[in-house]
């Protein structure tokens, strides 16, 4: 029986309730407790900063050569609070609100009121540490708008927010290894949970520069691991995300919640070729200012500037004109894919779209004339200014855009396309944050919790920083308050030396398999099936048949990988072979969730419900709930479900129309 | 963009780990697009490398978006390579042409030793960060975040400063292996805003005096640092951590 542990009373009262009445763990007992963090980025450097400055003995683990480069980092565009800066309605209500119903209603209730209760507090302790966000001339903090909200609560610097935000947790960080209450433990990947007695009591984790393999004891473990987007092969994600962490612990017994609820971001650069690597994104505040279209012709062989302007097709604005180009993310990505596959795609590859900011250099231009007092500028003039206060908003993107392409997106209009980007599944935790091996927790995007089936622009950033810096530390304490008579388990214990020899088998056993093909060609292939039939649509035929491939991709895998390299060294072939058997296995997880869910909702679409219009079509009555799965052998899982209950927003057909 | 396809001749550093002396391998790669990024013509390279059984050049890349900062090759000469102000996995094949040959060496400073092929260590900047590189601010002191108002261009110019990706693209330039720009741009950061304030003294001697412990050399000025750097930080914040430098040493209180 899952337990969300949500606690009782109002929403609006539920987290000062709980924090008003959690255990709590006294200094003393605090420096003999030991907790072990898996991953630097927002949520896991702001937990171990956090869990550091209260006085609990942390050991980060992270497999880049320093914190300061997991894959938060690369988060563009901004980070949301409920502040009210602008005086334009926003209120705590309001964001619990809209990320609720962006969420197509799949997530609770409970937990997305407590990311907007302490989302102001976020910004507040990141401008504490000098995180230099966006301001304007009176010295106050700017912000912007974002898909699927009507207000301006983005906060941002220019396009690398994520950089600022992790650079402020990294700093927060090493201040705790500076001060000794933090170890780091960088260029080291876990590679299993340690349980005894039925609670999480440590990892084994590999040291990538020698292979060799370690045993730490936590009295606690925190996964803050990031998502699966790599499961697809292509994606926005950095080449080094993985699911293994999180897989090792579903393995141990953490149910794994609404794998098939992954994200597909709208404006990313399209694929150009079998050699492409990943995908860039290019940020969703893009579209608070470029306008989206298409040639109204079918492949219409002018170039973007030749067409005129009544025969384009902004598509966004004339569906969904309450929300225009600023639908939610889900949206944006089925309505470019309808118009690609309907033919008026534009490009060599004919799958992408224009994000055109030709008016909003005008628009720019014209105010900036007006505050320079020229009188009847030229359109150069008005076009010299707009291009420079693009360049303040968006500069760093724009470069991006013209180095990965080419071309000159200030002339010519960028060519974009969905592409996978997050996972909003992840590991089923409770209100605690703790998945269902006691002691064993899942922070950040490595959780499921508070974005159901659509995560809204520029939350990521603050769940991340939310978990690790305003709420693990109050529901950490309730478990830990109870340990406090455990003595630090010896390493040599029995459990630590059977998963070690369980994880040294299997790197030998990869190792020594001694086939043809690099673990790099069944990445590709499984990311081939993966976006085919469990991407941006999904039918009931194609996921059986996915499943059907993947369980043979899998069995060919463990026949005919080829690792270089020895066990005993640097060597990156074999943590990438690792990290793809872990993402095979989980394939075919996604494609029985996906499968199992016959409703379409944020996105997850399945074509067999759609309403006439082409829009997803939710079942409350049979789907209003979390699906949790049990693994309960090779290849086998067991679904448990979590009711969704509404006691304050009543789930509607979303409509951005 | 017209695209093409070209071959090309690689001079690869090969160095199985810390201990081996290492040395150059020549390798052929032919029909690579000059759509492709420099990482990607890398991956092809590789690729062809395990299937042939040997063991794949290792180097380092995360994000391959130009951020993170992990990635680090030298590449004919330079830091990132040819163009400006990019780091090596955005760097694109557009930038060479049919029948080049490239030099590819990882960074080389006695502060960052070679872990194998073209994979430095770099912890040396975590250790100077770990040594005044933040405020000291726990969780849950703050104020609100607009009740001290900052003047927008000395929040652009501190964001300019912490802009800066921690590659390690600035000792590799330099002839003396020095650290000053990447420390610098960290001391900028924090000085330049009214949260850093209280600690600007101590933070600057700090920072200092570990990057002089982990072997990094002395800044004599020639700028190759702020030329290669990828996120074209300024070598002004090199003379404002000489300013904050000097204030700090010269006045009497702390």
């Amino acid at each position: 029986m899952l337990k969300s542990n949500i606690p009782a009373g109002p929403l609006d009262k539920k987290w000062e309730d709980y924090k008003g009445h959690v255990k709590l763990v006294n200094p003393a007992n605090k420096r003999n407790l030991e907790v072990i963090i898996i991953g630097t980025g927002l949520a896991g450097a702001s937990a171990a900063a956090a869990l550091g400055e209260l006085g609990y003995k942390v050991k980060a683990f992270c497999f880049q050569d320093s914190p300061r480069r997991a894959h938060s980092i690369a988060a563009q565009g901004g980070i949301n609070a409920a502040k009210n800066y602008q005086n334009d309605g926003d209120s705590i209500f309001r964001l619990f609100y809209d990320t609720v119903k962006g969420g197509d209603y799949r997530s609770r209730e409970a937990n997305v009121h407590r990311l907007a209760e302490v989302s102001a507090n976020i910004i507040d302790q990141c401008v504490a540490q000098g995180v230099p966000f966006a301001r304007e001339y009176g010295g106050l903090l700017s912000n912007r708008s974002f898909g699927g909200t009507q207000v301006q609560r983005t906060f941002y610097a220019a396009g690398q927010t994520g950089q600022q935000l992790l650079i402020g947790a990294y700093q927060a960080l090493e201040r705790q290894v500076a001060l000794g209450n933090v170890e780091m433990y960088t260029r080291h990947e876990m590679l299993d949970v340690v349980v005894i007695d039925g609670k999480a009591r440590g990892i084994i984790a590999r040291n990538l520069i020698t292979g060799q393999l370690e045993r730490h004891f936590g009295h606690a473990v925190l996964l803050c691991s990031g998502g699966y987007g790599n499961v697809f092969y292509l994606s926005t994600n950095a080449m080094g995300s993985n699911v293994t962490a999180a897989w090792k612990a579903h393995k141990k017994g953490a149910y794994f919640g609404n794998p098939c609820f992954t994200q597909i971001h709208p404006t990313c650069i399209p694929v150009t070729g079998d050699h492409q690597s990943k995908l860039t994104l290019m940020s969703e505040s893009l579209r608070n200012d470029g306008r989206i279209w298409v040639p109204k012709q079918k492949n219409d062989p002018r170039k973007p500037n030749e067409i005129p302007e009544e025969e384009r097709d902004y598509y966004l604005e004339r569906r969904y004109p309450a929300f225009g180009n600023l639908v939610p993310r889900d949206v944006a990505s089925r309505a470019a894919k309808e118009r690609c596959d309907a033919g008026f795609g534009v490009g060599s590859s004919k799958q992408a779209v224009y994000l055109d900011y030709a008016s909003a250099i005008e628009r720019y231009g014209k105010i900036e004339c007006r505050k320079h007092s020229i009188d009847n500028p030229s359109a150069e003039e008005i076009r010299k200014h707009g291009v420079d206060v693009v360049k303040e908003k968006y500069g760093n993107l724009f470069d991006m855009y013209n180095k990965i392409t080419g071309e000159d997106p200030y002339t010519t209009p960028m060519r974009i396309y969905p592409a996978v980007h997050y996972t909003m599944g992840g590991l089923w935790v409770d209100y605690e944050l703790m998945t269902t091996v006691p002691g064993l927790y899942a922070l950040g995007e490595a959780n499921f919790s508070d974005h159901g089936a659509n995560r809204l622009g520029a939350s990521a950033l603050m769940q991340g920083l939310a978990d690790g810096y305003f709420v693990i530390p109050y529901t950490i304490g309730n478990y830990l308050s109870g340990e406090i008579r455990t003595a630090a388990i010896a390493t040599s214990h029995p459990a630590f030396e059977a998963a070690e020899k369980a994880v040294a088998d299997r790197i030998s056993q990869l190792k020594h398999i001694d086939g043809k093909q690099s673990p790099e060609s069944f990445h590709k292939r499984l990311g081939k099936i993966m976006w085919d039939k469990c991407g941006m649509a999904r039918n009931e035929a194609g996921l059986k048949e996915a499943i059907q491939e993947i369980k043979a991709l899998k069995e060919e895998f463990w026949r005919d990988v080829r690792v270089t390299g020895d066990i005993d060294e640097f060597n990156p072939e074999l943590d990438k072979a690792g990290r793809v058997a872990d993402f095979i296995e989980l394939g075919e997880l996604m494609c029985m969730d996906a499968l199992q869910r016959r409703e379409s909702c944020g996105g997850h679409f399945r074509e067999e419900m759609q309403t006439e219009d082409g829009e997803a079509r939710r079942d409350d009555d049979h789907f209003s709930f979390v699906a949790a799965w049990e693994f309960t052998g090779e290849g086998n899982w067991e679904l448990h479900k979590e009711p969704l209950e509404f006691e304050v927003v009543h789930p509607s057909q979303r409509s951005y129309k | 963009m017209e695209h093409y396809t070209m071959n090309l001749t690689l001079k690869v550093w090969r160095q199985k780990n810390k201990k081996d002396r290492g040395g150059f391998e020549t390798y052929s790669v032919s029909d690579i697009s000059s759509e492709m990024s420099f990482l990607e013509m890398f991956d092809v390279l590789n690729e062809r490398l395990v299937t042939e059984g040997k063991d794949p050049i290792s180097f380092d890349h995360d994000c391959r978006e130009g951020i993170c900062g992990m990635c680090s090759m030298y590449i004919n000469g330079r830091p990132h390579g040819p163009w400006e102000g990019t780091t090596t996995c955005q760097l694109h094949m557009r930038a060479f042409k049919d029948g080049d040959t490239i030099v590819v060496e990882p960074w080389r400073a006695n502060a960052f030793p070679v872990i194998k092929d073209l994979v430095v260590d770099r912890s040396a900047f975590d250790r100077i960060i770990q040594a005044g590189g933040y405020i000291s601010v726990n969780t849950g002191n703050a104020v609100d975040a607009n009740s001290i108002p900052v003047e927008k261009d000395k929040a652009d110019t501190a964001f300019a400063s912490a802009a800066c990706i921690g590659c390690g693209a600035c000792v590799a330039a330099c002839k003396n292996a020095s650290a000053l720009l990447f420390v610098s741009a960290k001391v900028s950061h924090l000085a330049l805003l009214p949260q850093g304030g209280p600690e600007r003294k101590t933070r600057v001697t700090a920072m200092v005096a570990q990057m002089d412990k982990e072997g990094f050399g002395s800044c004599t000025a020639t700028g190759a640092c702020e030329a290669v750097c990828p996120k074209e930080i300024s070598i002004s914040n090199i003379a404002r951590l000489n300013a904050e430098y000097g204030v700090s040493g010269l006045s009497s209180d702390k």
